[in-house]
């Protein structure tokens, strides 16, 4: 609830706010008459927004106990006890959740998504079909982050390197052997595979923020590098002229083109979800898992600590590496401006958003953040304070992500049965 | 007496001046059910972890018999999965389960160092693999139901009440399939009835030719269960015997009541 001291704070950080940002937003030099234009409205409007974002958080707790409370008039008035209903609700999972773990709903799902998936590019134009590829490349990233920060918990903000170097090994296998896409992309997987791995050695003992600032500089070294090799990479000045993927060898228009680039962004993302999916439910992925939850607990139960570790870097990398490939067919040309750190910290926010460690949620996220700005044009300004609040939001109220991951329930009955079976 | 699984001689650890373990000699027997108690920041759990390879032993020697015939190894400085492959195993005293994983999945790691499939295997899912994850989830089943848990299977390991959730760290731990057990203060926290539940569930095992070495201060539960007693004080070993003997051991004495 909201006390006078929550208001006064409230007050005080508005007004420290409106006083920081006066000389941004409050007034501006008119460069023709070299006026000074006083925008008292935009300062006004900074202290309002900051207020309300303040009081969000009690707003919540207000609607939380006005909730509870309808709880309980609600039994009070049908005679029933409130406390088991609420159990109840805690256990169930979501309308989402529960769809993906029942196998039919699942399956009918898929084959929904699947059809839209394929009839999209029909009903909209180009434009619209080139900020889908852009979404899928970027769940295909989220995918491969999602492996290391999701499901390893190896809190990584350098991915964009090994996204970079799927993409220069590409433009540069190009530029001077001529190595046409298809051959490109399992090399550029792998070359960032084996970077993961470089990567992933020096770094095997560090852990949480630690980790965190040396692949942040490690994505910034790989970049500077980028810029500044102009023998090999040509600098800044990019890469340019390269091919789009070929399609055996037929020559397309280049509406074609884009089309045949969408149906294979659809089916390489179809694919990582069919990897990402068998590698969550093996006994890596369970190692993953526990090697997120408790590192000691994990190698006192036997689980080679470096080995899952470099295998977690270097399958995330892997993905990037083909993504990087397919970016570069994409724009037909590379620059290092690409590949700075707010590459990184978008593919992460995609996974925080979305739910770390949930293949589902991942998509979900991709979608937001990519279309989301795209539809918005008028707020791309605003993007990354677009991106700020929506993290600080969701860390307050779901922490899990917008999708919570879920367990494989296992089916006892199959179990039980199956042991009968075996004679054991 | 049967050949030893354990033997651990002349171990020191020290944590920056402080020595937590001085000089301590402890031998296991295999298939016997021996007990380390000692007052509280003795050095019990140190001694465990020097012994499982979570903390560098200062000095000392540390030999584990990796199976039935076989010559005892030197486990010190080992990686801890290492220790564990080579069948030793151990639970905590501050419970370190895997929260946000299923009960079952907590004991399908425990199947990790008897099994190989990896990323191809995975992906592929070859006729190894599938197999191999049979056999990691009747295994672990089976362990469950052991331990008396297979009803909650499917449930997170957070949401399992305390003892439960110190019986899940006893089928985790031997489901690396060791020859000797380390269980750390197993009865903590555990009320009566768990307690006995418990005391019936290391006998069992014990029963099928599992070593235990047992740290805890519920001294009912360790002098009905431990063929052998070693008692700590300090870091140093200051008595070892059986239950009789310990009872009446004016050392032990002195150290548990004080002057
Ligand atoms: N990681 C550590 N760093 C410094 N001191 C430690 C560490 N672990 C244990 N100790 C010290 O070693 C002594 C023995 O602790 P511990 O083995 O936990 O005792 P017990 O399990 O017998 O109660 C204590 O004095 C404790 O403070
Ligand atoms: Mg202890």
């Amino acid at each position: 609830m909201i006390t006078a001291k929550d208001i006064r704070r409230i007050l005080l950080v508005s007004g420290w706010f409106m006083i920081l940002t006066f000389p941004i937003l409050g007034m501006r030099v008119d460069p023709l008459s070299d006026n000074i234009i006083w925008r008292l409205k935009n300062v006004m409007w900074v202290g309002i927004g900051t207020a309300v974002l303040q009081s969000l958080p009690h707003l919540w707790l207000l609607y939380l106990s006005i909730q509870a409370w309808g709880i309980r008039l609600w039994h009070h008035f049908r005679g029933t006890s409130p406390h088991k209903i609420v159990k109840k609700k805690a256990h169930r999972d979501s309308l989402i959740n529960r769809v993906i773990t029942n196998p039919r709903q699942r399956a009918i799902v898929c084959a929904v998504v699947l059809l839209l998936t394929i009839i999209y590019p029909q009903v909209v134009n180009e434009y619209q079909i080139n900020i889908m590829i852009m979404a899928l490349l970027y769940i295909m990233l989220g995918l491969g982050l999602n492996i290391v920060v999701g499901m390893a918990g190896l809190l990584d903000l350098g991915f964009v390197a090994f996204y970079a170097v799927g993409a220069y090994t590409y433009a540069l296998l190009n530029l001077h052997y001529g190595i046409n896409f298809w051959m490109a992309l399992p090399l550029g997987g792998l070359f960032a595979a084996i970077f993961g791995l470089l990567l992933g050695f020096p770094i095997l003992r560090l852990r949480g923020d630690y980790l965190a600032i040396v692949t942040l500089g490690f994505g910034e070294i790989i970049r500077v590098v980028l810029e500044n090799w102009t023998e090999l990479t040509n600098g800044v000045a990019g890469i340019v002229n390269i091919p789009g993927p070929t399609f055996l060898g037929l020559g397309l228009t280049p509406s074609q083109k884009i089309l045949y680039l969408y149906y294979l962004m659809v089916l390489f993302v179809v694919l990582t979800i069919f990897v990402v999916n068998r590698l969550q439910d093996s006994r890596l992925g369970r190692a993953w898992l526990a090697l997120r939850e408790d590192e000691i607990a994990c190698q006192a139960m036997g689980i080679d600590k470096r080995r899952t570790k470099l295998a977690a870097f270097s399958l995330g990398a892997f993905w990037a590496g083909i993504a990087g490939v397919v970016f570069a067919a994409q724009n037909r040309s590379v620059y290092p401006v690409s590949f700075s750190f707010l590459e990184s910290a978008m593919i992460l926010s995609i996974v925080v958003l979305g739910g770390m460690g949930s293949i589902v949620g991942v998509i979900f996220g991709a979608l937001i953040l990519i279309l989301l700005p795209e539809y918005l044009r008028e707020l791309s300004q605003y993007r990354m304070l677009f991106f700020g609040a929506i993290l600080v939001l969701m860390m307050i109220f779901r922490p899990q992500g917008l999708i919570s991951v879920v367990r494989r329930k296992y089916d006892i009955d199959s179990i039980k049965a199956e042991k009968k079976e075996g004679g054991a | 007496m049967s050949e030893p699984i354990l033997q651990v001689q002349n171990l020191t650890m020290d944590f920056g001046g402080i020595r937590a373990l001085n000089k301590l000699d402890i031998t296991v027997h295999s298939g016997e059910i021996a007990a380390l108690i000692g007052p509280n920041g003795a050095g019990k759990t140190t001694f465990f972890n020097c012994v499982t390879g979570i903390y560098k032993p200062t000095a000392g020697d540390i030999f584990l018999t990796p199976g039935k015939g076989e010559k005892p190894v030197s486990i010190k400085g080992l990686k801890p999965n290492i220790v564990t492959s080579k069948g030793l195993s151990r639970t905590f005293q501050n419970i370190r389960l895997f929260p946000k994983m299923t009960v079952l999945e907590n004991v399908m790691i425990g199947r990790h160092c008897r099994t190989k499939t990896f990323i191809l295997g995975a992906i592929f899912r070859t006729p190894r693999a599938r197999r191999e994850e049979r056999e990691i989830l009747l295994h672990s089943y089976r362990l469950l139901e052991k331990v008396g848990l297979a009803e909650f299977a499917n449930d997170f390991a957070e949401n399992l009440s305390y003892g439960a959730q110190r019986r899940l760290e006893i089928a985790r731990a031997l489901a690396t399939e060791p020859h000797l057990l380390l269980l750390d203060e197993p009865a903590a926290g555990m009320n009566p009835q768990e307690t006995e539940d418990l005391n019936d569930l290391i006998r069992e095992i014990a029963g099928e030719g599992l070593a235990v070495l047992l740290i805890e201060h519920d001294m009912k539960l360790v002098m009905s269960l431990s063929q052998r007693i070693f008692v700590v004080d300090y870091g140093s070993r200051i008595a070892e015997g059986t239950p009789e003997e310990i009872r009446n051991n004016p050392a032990v004495i002195k150290a548990y009541l004080g002057e």
